[in-house]
């Protein structure tokens, strides 16, 4: 516990606040900006599909008082910033009874439960390759092999998805393409379920793997060799430890500490890029949510999702943020 | 002694024999190899038009859903049976999930042309045409004729977005380490929150909002968002070497703040910069690929993400037209790479210590 001091963690909480804060302003300005009126693109929507509608001006007005859009922006600012505070995120525009914190909450968790399982993968995966590969004592073969698990490093997840689609769900048939669980199987704590569940991850999981893995090699790699001659190394080869342990306990823990810097600075990314993976996939979590309410211009569950999707993203940061103290006990994070 | 001469002797026509002309670091096999492979993607852009017929990109220019020409399978009538059950063997198969999928809602609800009409080239027929060497979609486009006019508008996006963003990035990051105190604190403070903000998700938004994007628009909107990750670097590269020597001896002559950023700085960071820009020219084309795929692009000029929005909206997989999704798909796969290639050459070129670990 040592770096964990209580400023270090009072300054990460400001920036945690603070980015939120900046989220939630982003989410709110946006739409705001943008050419159009919600409430007359509702209105055109609404005619679209049944036609003419009665006294429409009067609904204009009820529905601009409804949603606070008569009120001066700051006005508008401030009652917004307080019903988030309260976790109102309002009603859904397309799909009216449901609220938007409502439909969040059933997709986020498929969303968090993916990205967790891939990113803790890539990272324990990527790293270990990285590692063995700039690592001096690393027998030749296994050098030789291991470039290849990084041919995919630079192809963008979406596209190496529809590969795999095609491949695996379409050709080899031995694979769903997509959904979070069978359509047969009932949602329930059983064994079958889950089986279903872990089944229809395996593509997304792996198409996010696979491309992202090669960029936490290469990073540790690079960590690898560039303290290869230190002297901390040297010490411990000179007072014969097996070369194992110096591997591990020295090399490799110190390598990876910028790496959950880097993770850290990566989760936004992740998250966004989550967004694509659930499109191809037609995975029921957040990013699936989003693409839907895009389709349908369901403003207050887009805002609500990209307010929810910085809150996630975050959060997670936070907690990197605060763990990284405990890994690197050399960093105190105090003012000098 | 005796043996010190000796290999000093057996060491220096050795390094004689090293020295030559391709022995600049910038010779770096993987920057060469990365350069060649964007040279191709630009050539293909450029010579296209000039040997091919660009009005093939609009719709119904060609016949719809002509396989690759390689391809003759002989087959004499088409049999929209086949094809059926094939797509229900494939629903089967892949038993979709609570919110049913985009692309097999698609498949029941669209009838995909082929299926039924007699007239029809489709899949039931796949034979290829010398005409249309890598085949059309089922609107009538020349593959071909998309990829020429698509690549080299992916690679112009990502350069002008990336490019704007390294500049911001470079005044910023300069700004913030060089002159230090709450100039820093802004600046650093800012670029961490936007780290964190997941950049692709408020786009979409942007992209949502907006309805019609232009190409131009759409680099300059990722441009916004493209210089948090230089200025972070580049701050950092600028703390260190604002204590070199020759650094304080600017400044001690009374060099101005700006003439020590640009003229003393800056050319130490060249590679270092050069491999940023190659990194964030990628990460504006996946953004801007990305979009597109969504079908959030610009819809009036071909690009290689809209015609991967079409064959996924076509439900290009089930109709095994594979080749309707796989080049563009094949042409950005190559575009990445060779970009991968750049930056991980720079970085070596920057970076001494990464080059040639693998002798060892």
């Amino acid at each position: 516990m040592r770096g964990l001091t209580k400023g270090y963690v009072l300054r990460r909480l400001g920036m945690f606040v603070l980015t939120i804060w900046l989220g939630a302003t982003l989410v709110f300005i946006i739409p705001r900006l943008m050419p159009g009126d919600p409430v007359g693109a509702m209105i055109g929507r609404m005619t679209g599909v049944g036609g003419r509608i009665e006294n429409a001006e009067l609904l204009i007005a009820a529905w601009r008082a409804k949603f606070g859009l008569d009120e001066p922006i700051l006005g508008q600012y401030v009652h917004y910033i307080g019903s988030l505070a309260t976790g109102d995120l309002g009603y859904s525009l397309s799909s009216f009874p449901a609220t938007v914190t409502e439909m969040i909450a059933r997709s986020l968790p498929w969303t968090i439960g993916l990205l967790t399982v891939a990113t803790i993968i890539s990272f324990l995966l990527g790293n270990t390759i990285g590692a063995l590969l700039g690592w001096r004592r690393t027998p030749k073969w296994v050098k030789r092999i291991l470039p290849f698990s990084l041919t995919f490093t630079s192809v963008p997840f979406f596209m190496l998805a529809m590969i795999f689609i095609y491949v695996f769900a379409y050709g080899l048939k031995i694979l769903p393409a997509t959904g979070s669980a069978g359509r047969g199987v009932t949602e329930a704590v059983t064994p079958e379920y889950f089986g279903s569940v872990i089944l229809h991850g395996i593509l997304p999981v792996m198409a996010i793997v696979v491309t992202s893995m090669g960029g936490w090699a290469l990073g540790m790699r690079g960590m690898m060799i560039t303290s290869d001659g230190d002297d901390y190394l040297i010490l411990a080869q000179a007072k014969g430890l097996r070369p194992r342990r110096v591997f591990t306990r020295y090399a490799v823990r110190n390598a990876i500490l910028p790496q959950f810097t880097a993770l850290a600075l990566s989760m936004g990314a992740i998250v966004g890029g989550s967004v694509l993976v659930e499109y191809l996939f037609a995975y029921p979590g957040i990013g699936y949510l989003l693409y839907e309410a895009i389709q349908t211009s369901d403003y207050n569950l887009i805002q609500g999702i990209v307010f929810v999707l910085v809150l996630t993203t975050s959060t997670a940061v936070l907690i990197i943020d605060l763990i990284y103290p405990l890994l690197d006990p050399r960093i105190s994070y105090q003012k000098r | 002694m005796a043996e010190l001469v000796k290999t000093i002797e057996n060491s220096t026509p050795a390094k004689k024999r090293g020295i030559n002309r391709f022995d600049s670091p910038w010779f770096n096999p993987r920057l060469v190899i990365g350069v060649t492979m964007v040279g191709i993607v630009l050539l293909i852009g450029i010579g296209g038009p000039l040997v091919w017929d660009m009005n093939l990109v609009y719709v119904a220019s060609s016949p719809l859903n002509l396989p690759p020409a390689w391809i003759h399978v002989a087959q004499p009538t088409p049999e929209p049976v086949a094809v059926a059950t094939a797509a229900a063997t494939a629903i089967n198969t892949s038993s979709g999930g609570l919110g049913g999928s985009s692309m097999l809602d698609l498949m029941e609800s669209t009838p995909a042309p082929g299926r039924g009409n007699p007239g029809d080239v489709g899949p039931g027929n796949p034979t290829g045409d010398p005409k249309h060497p890598l085949g059309t979609d089922d609107q009538g486009r020349d593959m071909l004729a998309l990829i020429i006019a698509g690549a080299p508008a992916s690679l112009k996006v990502g350069f002008i977005a990336a490019s704007i963003g390294m500049l911001l990035g470079i005044f910023l990051g300069f700004s913030a380490g060089f002159l230090g105190g709450w100039v820093d604190a802004v600046i650093r403070t800012t670029s961490d929150v936007m780290f964190t903000v997941p950049v692709i998700a408020v786009l979409f938004v942007i992209a949502a909002f907006l309805k019609h994007l232009e190409l131009n628009e759409m680099a300059f909107l990722l441009a916004l968002f493209a210089w948090p990750a230089p200025t972070r670097f580049i701050r950092a590269q600028a703390l260190t070497l604002r204590e070199r020597g020759y650094v304080r001896m600017a400044r001690l002559s009374g060099m101005s703040t700006m003439g020590i950023m640009f003229k003393e700085m800056m050319p130490n960071l060249l590679p270092y910069l050069a491999a940023s820009l190659v990194g964030n020219i990628s990460g504006a084309i996946l953004a801007e690929a990305s979009l597109e795929a969504l079908g959030l692009g610009p819809t009036r000029v071909p690009t290689l993400g809209m015609t991967v929005n079409y064959a996924i909206r076509g439900t290009a997989i089930l109709r095994e037209m594979w080749w309707w999704w796989g080049f563009p798909i094949l042409v950005l796969i190559f575009i990445f790479t060779g970009l991968f290639q750049i930056a991980t050459g720079l970085d070596e070129i920057a970076n001494p210590r990464l080059r040639g670990v693998k002798s060892q």
